[in-house]
């Protein structure tokens, strides 16, 4: 088994008396989808956070490749190479959806000082910026103003956006929420596509979508990991049919 | 008692009562950033308001108090209808346009001001009775009317804390603050709310330019003054917080005259100064939540 | 689309054209009048990078403008010419240095923080120079000779020459409008609009937003020196007064009146504050209060300033034809 590309060890977070995330252990490796399932207030949105240092960790570890990250600026962190989506689109809306797309590859840029040269003279953020959108099915609409988006292309923009910055880590918050079928069915995917050449996180409540995808699973009730591995495993394990899915079937 | 102990304990007093009157009038300031979201560069000329009105009522009535009751509610008037004709329309604008518009407003309050009562200075007579100076001790004496004010002050720090942590009505503003959409969906009018917010604003303002008036004289420009000086306690105590507002105040108050009688070649600076340090240190303020 | 940019392209011109042919037909004073508005449209134009490009609020801009100002005057000898060569680079390293300096210091604030520190600084100089004896205190003090454009035994022009002074004035008022529109085309200038809409998702999408945010303000800060340098040297006075607040706050005005949205707002803005204020100055001695009245209906009437009235009317149009279909 290689070496994980990340590998968080016990990782907390405690907001005064609320233990968030307790505990959690968790490897990821290229090359598949580990999604992290449980029921609202899990923690998983949170987990997420810290990983991807908009939330900075109470306790435990996170290593990326060998290297600490826990605890560093969320810039840094994206410029190591994780990259994560929002569970709310979170973009310019009042820029292209190529625009949107071009300015998260022009992340990669290595300084900040370009004042001259135009931005859309820049090729390898415009292939950048071009082979992200391809990747997320948005090529027709590189020209529409983002705020005119549907609400399914706007949740792929995000994705769009998230893979312009040529990231090996994507976490992927709720990428499916307030979707429909036809557009679930797309970006789920999608998001098998990307597995080849990331490693992906997905948080998501979509148990078809979810199952149909991910390779390892992690469930996660009050801030604490319940049981992880393979799919099938999962479904069949009693504790987690206990503390979620039955729970799920019975709404569904 | 020695001379430079008596010095140090004047300073204090005198620090200690710029501060207190500081106070009114960056609780006001407070409030209204607060609570409403509302950046209101002519807070400033509600002090001044409060501070001519007394001129011209006690002149025209002989008694301060005579006329701080008249002013008062006459300042609120105005307040209000201000509110309704022009502040409504920026609770939702960018804090740009309320720095324009409140900035509009100045200039037109100062060229009112300067077309009814002109450009003179004026001076209100301190009140007979506290007209006379207090023996602390053997050698130090104060005037009273100094003292005065500041248990005034002091007494309406304790009046508006109770109002806002044991009211109703103090209730309602404090989860305005904090959530607007929540308070309507209980049934409070948050128009009403804000509406009540601005009055008190404008009467703490305008009350402390009445009190202060005897001390400090009635002059143009005296709102601009008072305005960035409680600007700056606002941002040092942290915007929205009474406590900060409080505890702001008398360190720019008592900052302001320390440096006015240590360093008078940078005395201007010194309250900025303060909250230059301040902001680098803390930089939502001392009691603020962060942006 | 390009039609509009047809349009404003041609109108631009027009300006410039006006502009240059103006001198040809205007008084002394007219002159002077439209070169201090030109210059000040150059500090519009450079607070906006800041305030409207950049979204950072800052009322302290006049510091680098008095900076800019004061350079010249402390580089003046009193009966002689500075070197223009010599004094505007001066002038312009000092603004930028301080930009440096304080933007440094600030920019760890936000919001209305951010506007308040920057208050603080903008004071904090006021009240320093008003105390400085050497520097002339709450009097000011005058720069007799204007600064002398020798280079190599030639001078290819002088400043002391009104017409003069107006052209150089006004060919530094296109190349910033230049500079500024070759610089928001740039990564750069993509990267602190982003910033300015959404600085949370900069971050997280690998930007370090600081630097970025710093940049600006020294660029704006360097430009505003230019202004001030220019104001100093047209005027051949300086005062305190160009470092407070007042000044910081004219400065803001220009750039919300005459609209963020565009690079040509503060120009527009420039234009409309001061126009409007000597037209109402010789009204009435009373001419703030009309003004105050100015200022508030235009922030009620146009939320997008001047420069968004074209933007404003078109919507206007566009609603009143669905409403007749």
């Amino acid at each position: 088994m290689p070496e994980p590309v990340l590998r968080i060890e016990r990782l907390s977070k405690h907001f005064g008396g609320l233990a968030a995330v307790s505990d959690v252990s968790l490897d990821l490796h290229a090359g598949g989808v580990h999604a992290v399932i449980g029921p609202n207030g899990a923690g998983k949105t949170t987990l997420i956070n810290l990983l991807s240092g908009d939330l900075k960790p109470s306790g435990g570890s996170v290593l990326f490749e060998g290297w600490e990250i826990a605890g560093l600026a969320p810039d840094r962190i994206a410029r190591r190479g994780i990259a994560r989506s929002y569970q709310k689109t979170n973009f310019f809306p009042g820029f292209t959806v190529f625009e949107n797309c071009r300015l998260a590859a022009q992340a990669r840029l290595d300084s900040a000082m370009h004042f001259f040269r135009p931005a859309y003279a820049y090729g390898d953020i415009n292939a950048a910026a071009e082979r992200a959108l391809a990747l997320a099915g948005l090529e027709s609409r590189a020209g529409a103003v983002a705020l005119t988006l549907s609400h399914g292309e706007q949740r792929q923009l995000e994705i769009a956006m998230t893979l312009a910055t040529s990231p090996k880590v994507l976490l992927l918050d709720e990428p499916l929420a307030g979707m429909g079928a036809e557009e679930s069915a797309r970006m789920v995917a999608l998001i098998g596509r990307l597995a080849a050449e990331h490693a992906v996180i997905l948080v998501e409540h979509d148990m078809d979508a979810v199952f149909s995808v991910a390779s390892v699973l992690t469930v996660m009730v009050n801030g604490r990991v319940l049981e992880s591995g393979a799919p099938d495993a999962i479904r069949r394990s009693k504790a987690v049919q206990e503390a979620y899915l039955g729970a799920a079937e019975d709404a569904a | 008692m020695s001379d430079s102990v008596i010095f140090f304990l004047i300073q204090v007093l005198n620090g200690v009562q710029y501060g207190l009157l500081l106070f009114l009038v960056a609780s006001g300031l407070t409030l209204i950033f607060g609570i409403m979201g509302i950046i209101n560069l002519a807070h400033g000329s509600f002090y001044m308001l409060g501070a001519y009105l007394a001129f011209y009522f006690a002149a025209h009535t002989g008694s301060l108090w005579l006329a701080v009751l008249i002013a008062v509610p006459l300042a609120v008037l105005l307040g209000l209808v201000l509110e309704g004709v022009l502040f409504r329309f920026l609770y939702k604008r960018d804090h740009l346009y309320q720095v324009l518009l409140t900035y509009g407003l100045i200039l037109a309050f100062e060229e009112t001001r300067s077309i009814l009562f002109g450009d003179d200075v004026h001076g209100v007579a301190v009140p007979g009775f506290l007209d006379f100076s207090v023996r602390l001790t053997g050698t130090l004496s104060y005037p009273a009317y100094r003292l005065f004010m500041s248990a005034v002050c002091l007494a309406v720090a304790g009046g508006l804390y109770l109002f806002i942590q044991r009211t109703r009505a103090g209730m309602a503003i404090r989860a305005g603050s904090v959530n607007r959409e929540m308070v309507q969906s209980l049934g409070i009018d948050i128009g009403l709310v804000y509406r009540l917010v601005f009055a008190l604003g404008v009467a703490l303002a305008a009350f402390a330019g009445m009190i202060a008036a005897p001390v400090a004289s009635v002059f143009p420009g005296m709102g601009n003054q008072i305005l960035i000086i409680s600007f700056v306690v606002v941002v040092i105590g942290g915007i929205g917080s009474i406590k900060g507002a409080f505890w702001g105040a008398l360190l720019v108050g008592l900052a302001d005259t320390f440096g006015q009688v240590l360093a008078p070649q940078i005395a201007g600076m010194t309250v900025y100064l303060l909250m230059a340090a301040v902001l680098l240190w803390r930089p939502s303020g001392l009691f603020g939540r962060a942006a | 689309m390009s039609r509009s940019r047809l349009v404003l392209g041609l109108v631009l011109l027009l300006a410039i054209a006006a502009l240059a042919a103006f001198p040809a037909m205007a008084d002394r004073f007219y002159l002077q009048l439209v070169s201090k508005i030109m210059i000040m449209a150059i500090f519009a134009m450079s607070l906006n990078l800041l305030v409207g490009c950049t979204g950072l609020v800052s009322l302290g801009h006049a510091v680098f403008f008095g900076l800019g100002a004061y350079t010249l005057m402390v580089m003046s000898p009193p009966d002689e010419a500075a070197s223009l060569w010599l004094s505007l680079p001066a002038a312009l390293a000092v603004a930028g240095l301080a930009a440096l300096l304080i933007g440094f210091l600030v920019l760890r604030s936000s919001g209305v923080y951010f506007i308040m520190v920057t208050l603080a600084f903008t004071q904090m100089f006021f009240y320093y120079v008003t105390g400085s004896k050497a520097l002339g205190g709450s009097d000011g003090a005058y720069i007799y000779v204007k600064p002398d454009a020798m280079v190599l035994g030639v001078t290819p022009f002088s400043l002391a020459d009104r017409v003069q002074f107006y052209y150089v004035v006004l060919l530094l008022m296109a190349a910033t409008y230049l500079l500024l529109r070759i610089v928001l085309r740039s990564p750069f200038g993509h990267a602190i609009q982003g910033i300015r809409v959404n600085e949370r998702r900069m971050r997280s999408l690998g930007f370090p937003t600081f630097r970025y945010k710093l940049a600006s303000f020294v660029i704006a800060g360097t430009l505003a020196g230019l202004a001030g340098y220019f104001d100093a040297a047209q005027f051949g006075f300086v005062s305190p007064d160009l470092f407070g607040w007042r000044q910081s706050g004219i400065a803001l005005m220009m750039v919300i009146l005459g609209g963020m949205g565009t690079l040509y707002g503060p120009i527009l803005g420039a234009f409309a504050l001061v126009l409007l204020q000597e037209f109402l100055m010789d009204q009435t001695k009373h001419w703030l209060l009309p003004m105050g009245l100015f200022i508030m209906l235009a922030v009620l009437a146009l939320p997008d300033g001047l420069g968004g009235l074209p933007g404003q009317l078109r919507t206007a149009r566009r609603r009143l034809a669905v409403r007749r279909a």
